[in-house]
């Protein structure tokens, strides 16, 4: 393909992106500020049942820089919040995201973005049990 | 008549033009809350725009060297192993927020790439390198080696279920 051809071709393919873009840029910083970092910390009951659930639906809706999870997953460590519900949190933050699921539907097709966030949230509460399980073992 | 409206208006702006509307709406309920989400919609803008120059040349690359049977080989169908390890280590090393690479991703499955390479790329960004000593910090080198490990694992697992369930043209 010619470089003017394929120049245009990604110029085209932005300009497509650039309103989901901007759409989910909004969406994230209204999250950022209409959540403040205290609300998580008023979420888990310490059951150690409903904390990893509660962990990963919390940490699937929040959006943000993962370093920010592991800051406010330090905290919670600290206020001695189960390492299940901190993990599956962090792994909910990384991996799912309801905030940015309207613009995985737009670009990858809605199936796709409901199915990888579905099995990704499962996968968090399961990854964190395994990792916690394996570290006592360890 | 309505379906032809949207079909012309575009999902895309449709999109934008429904947050849009909830920013209005949140003007009548929280006005202060509505002005600093703007700032740290510009914050955030300005902090995207390297990965944006970074994605753009990659699409601009793969558009003019990598053709549908030269993607097809490397992370397509027939791509085995090596498919899984390139989008392993994509992921790994991708940098900027997740939905940058929507676009990317879209533009190479066109082209071939598997369902299930694009979710192992996707879950694969959260293993971040340069942010790990400050997750060893936090949580000590054991969790972080046992995570890490189960995450990449299981963007493998995540990878086949997804492929197995959205089926691909």
């Amino acid at each position: 393909m010619e470089l003017k051809q394929s120049f245009l071709k990604t110029l085209n393919g932005f300009k497509q992106m650039t309103p989901i873009l901007i759409g989910v840029l909004l969406l994230v910083s209204l999250s950022l500020k209409a959540i403040p970092k205290s609300f998580y910390t008023n979420v888990f009951t310490g059951n150690n049942l409903l904390d990893p659930l509660l962990g990963a639906v919390v940490g699937s809706v929040a959006a943000g820089n993962p370093v920010t999870s592991y800051i406010i997953g330090g905290e919670f460590l600290e206020q001695g919040i189960s390492l299940l519900a901190i993990t599956a949190f962090i792994l909910a933050w990384v991996s799912v995201g309801v905030i940015q699921l309207p613009a995985e539907s737009l670009m990858l097709g809605r199936k796709f973005a409901l199915v990888r966030n579905g099995i990704s949230f499962l996968t968090a509460l399961v990854v964190s049990i395994l990792t916690v399980l394996t570290l006592t073992l360890v | 008549m309505i379906n032809k409206i949207l079909e012309k208006i575009g999902s895309q702006w449709i999109f934008l033009i429904l947050v849009v509307f909830l920013y209005l709406i949140l003007c009548f309920f929280n006005l202060s809350l509505v002005k600093e989400s703007l700032v740290g919609f510009t914050d955030l803008f300005l902090k995207i725009i390297p990965a944006f120059v970074v994605v753009f040349f990659l699409m601009f690359v793969f558009s003019l060297f990598f053709d549908s049977k030269k993607t097809s080989e490397l992370i397509g169908r027939q791509a085995g192993i090596k498919g899984w390890l390139i989008a392993i280590i994509g992921g790994i090393i991708s940098m900027g927020p997740i939905y940058m690479w929507y676009p990317l991703l879209a533009d190479l499955r066109e082209k071939g790439m598997r369902n299930a390479f694009i979710v192992v790329f996707l879950y694969n960004r959260a293993v971040k390198i340069p942010l790990l000593p400050m997750m060893i910090y936090y949580f000590g080198l054991p969790f972080v080696v046992i995570l890490t490990f189960y995450m990449i694992l299981f963007s493998i697992i995540n990878g086949i279920l997804v492929g197995k369930i959205v089926k691909q043209n």
